[in-house]
């Protein structure tokens, strides 16, 4: 268990709640879901989704903090906006699901060996590294993510797929030398390095119990 | 009509040797077919899409797009900001809105921009280049510009989540946005009525960590543009573009289905209607070949 894991349990005790009002993107939210249930029969990849968003929402409230964070199931979401635009509360419901999948990876507490736990963080990592995707490297990085012989069986498996981008000249090998960038790296370092500081100043301040 | 200029967010996939660098391509030509200027936010960087959450959190994902408003605000002053990726468009619109109502959240952003030797004041519209061709020049306007009707040519609308949700063009409904459709019939081609898929998922960045998941959402998709009798799909997003067009292979494998029908962007279609060069309309990145479009911007 992370430092601040064992620090946000010790703050919040039973309020799981207002653990997630104060720490998760657009957690305030949470407490105006009537669990109508639209939402839920919206994910495109509903089926997989061991508790879909109204589920989760109920567990928030039922104080189910392991089993919330710990869940495969915000990883599952598409970003396809059909909950937002049918929710009749109107909770921006993708982005407490980004939020709560953000917060369980803060706290150490994501499933890490789910696929997309894995490929949003190459992607942040990609980007983070010359401020834009790089997305030869991104391919690559990804293929590989589940070790030397998946990636190979994976790239082999791709590889049509590869052959047809190249010929179109929408997959470029010189990437793999210098590829895209920002001019002004320096600066977007500073800044994203910024934007984390206080981001964690304010997660901090509420694992103190301020 | 005069020159219409814009501030231009181009996008990751957009570059040179990326994945929908051929979308690009079609929208240049487009945009000089209809005197539109398009001023590339200089240094611009990444919006992290939809996708960036696991690393990035709130404030770092919405600083990415402030910088760049921040340095649209500063070399194209005034100007509309326009993204012709959906989730592109939709990241940036998310966070002037996000911002706009956060007065916190702003400060916050800003001094991390200062980082920078950036700020971000919200001034400018953010709009996606489908609503600047309809509400800026209207479907009229459009078909006066059409020199090579795309006759004899049906095609399916895929409007995709992100040019339609949260935000849409205005006027449209989500259920059913008419507005390729009408493009389509403007250009001189038929499009697909009741085109089932039309608002439903690909799966987006998903359709790489999930691609059995998401390749069974595409299959849907494309049975349901040959349901309707499509020669080719057209879309207005980069994501489902690529989505649908690169794993039907794949798809055709596992399921014995025959899929072979081009993807399209509204701008691929726009550029051949309006008598740019097979080259200029970019038809060379298809890598399902669209042959229709090649004869006639070959005629
Ligand atoms: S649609 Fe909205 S109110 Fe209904 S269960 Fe989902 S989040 Fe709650
Ligand atoms: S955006 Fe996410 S949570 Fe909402 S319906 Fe789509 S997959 Fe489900």
């Amino acid at each position: 268990m992370s430092d601040m894991n064992v620090a946000m349990v010790e703050r919040y005790r039973n309020n799981f709640l207002k653990e997630v009002e104060h720490n998760v993107e657009e957690g305030d939210w949470v407490k105006m879901c009537m669990q109508c249930g639209v939402c839920s029969g919206s994910c495109p990849l509903g089926p997989y989704w061991d508790h879909p968003p109204q589920e989760l929402f109920m567990m928030i409230r039922a104080g189910k903090r392991e089993e919330v964070l710990t869940s495969t199931s915000m990883w599952m979401c598409t970003s396809c906006y059909n909950c937002i635009v049918r929710c009749p509360r109107e909770l921006p419901i993708t982005h407490i699901m980004h939020g709560l999948a953000h917060y369980a990876k803060r706290l150490g507490l994501a499933p890490k060996e789910q696929p997309t736990f894995k490929f949003s963080q190459h992607f942040w990592n990609n980007l983070v590294k010359k401020g834009r995707v790089n997305e030869l490297k991104l391919g690559l990085s990804l293929y590989f993510m589940n070790g030397l012989v998946e990636g190979i069986k994976t790239s082999l498996n791709m590889a049509g797929i590869g052959l047809g981008m190249l010929k179109t000249k929408r997959m470029s090998p010189m990437e793999m030398i210098g590829g895209h960038s920002v001019k002004d790296t320096k600066g977007f370092h500073a800044m994203l390095k910024k934007a984390e500081e206080i981001e964690a100043a304010r997660v901090e301040k509420y694992g103190k119990g301020s | 009509m005069a020159t219409k200029e814009y501030s231009f967010y181009p996008g990751c996939s957009s570059q040179e040797g990326a994945s929908s660098s051929n979308y690009l391509v079609s929208v240049e030509s487009m945009c000089e077919e209809l005197d539109v200027k398009l001023n590339t936010i200089p240094d611009w960087n990444c919006c992290s899409a939809s996708i960036g959450y696991c690393g990035g959190g709130e404030l770092p994902r919405l600083t990415l797009s402030a910088r760049n408003l921040a340095l649209s605000e500063e070399h194209n002053p005034g100007q509309d900001v326009v993204a012709t990726c959906a989730a592109c468009w939709l990241a940036t619109r998310e966070t002037a809105e996000r911002l706009g109502e956060d007065d916190d959240l702003m400060a916050e952003t800003n001094q991390a921009l200062a980082e920078a030797g950036l700020t971000f004041k919200n001034e400018n519209k953010i709009r996606h280049m489908v609503e600047v061709l309809i509400d800026d020049f209207g479907y009229e306007e459009l078909g006066k510009h059409v020199k090579k009707p795309l006759e004899g040519i049906k095609i399916a609308g895929y409007v995709g989540c992100q040019t339609n949700r949260p935000f849409g063009i205005e006027g449209e409904s989500f259920e059913n946005p008419k507005y390729l459709d009408k493009l389509v019939e403007t250009l001189g081609a038929e499009p697909v009525e009741n085109y089932e898929k039309k608002v439903s998922c690909c799966g987006g960045a998903l359709a790489f960590s999930e691609p059995e998941k998401s390749q069974a959402l595409i299959k849907e998709i494309i049975e349901s543009a040959y349901d309707g009798g499509a020669d080719m799909i057209v879309t207005p997003c980069p994501v489902c573009q690529m989505n649908v067009e690169v794993y039907q292979d794949k798809i055709n494998a596992k399921y014995g289905t025959k899929f072979h029908i081009p993807v399209t962007y509204y701008s691929t279609l726009m550029s051949v209607a309006y008598g740019r060069s097979a080259k200029d309309s970019a038809l060379g990145g298809q890598i399902i070949r669209a042959k229709q479009l090649e004869d006639i911007a070959n005629k």
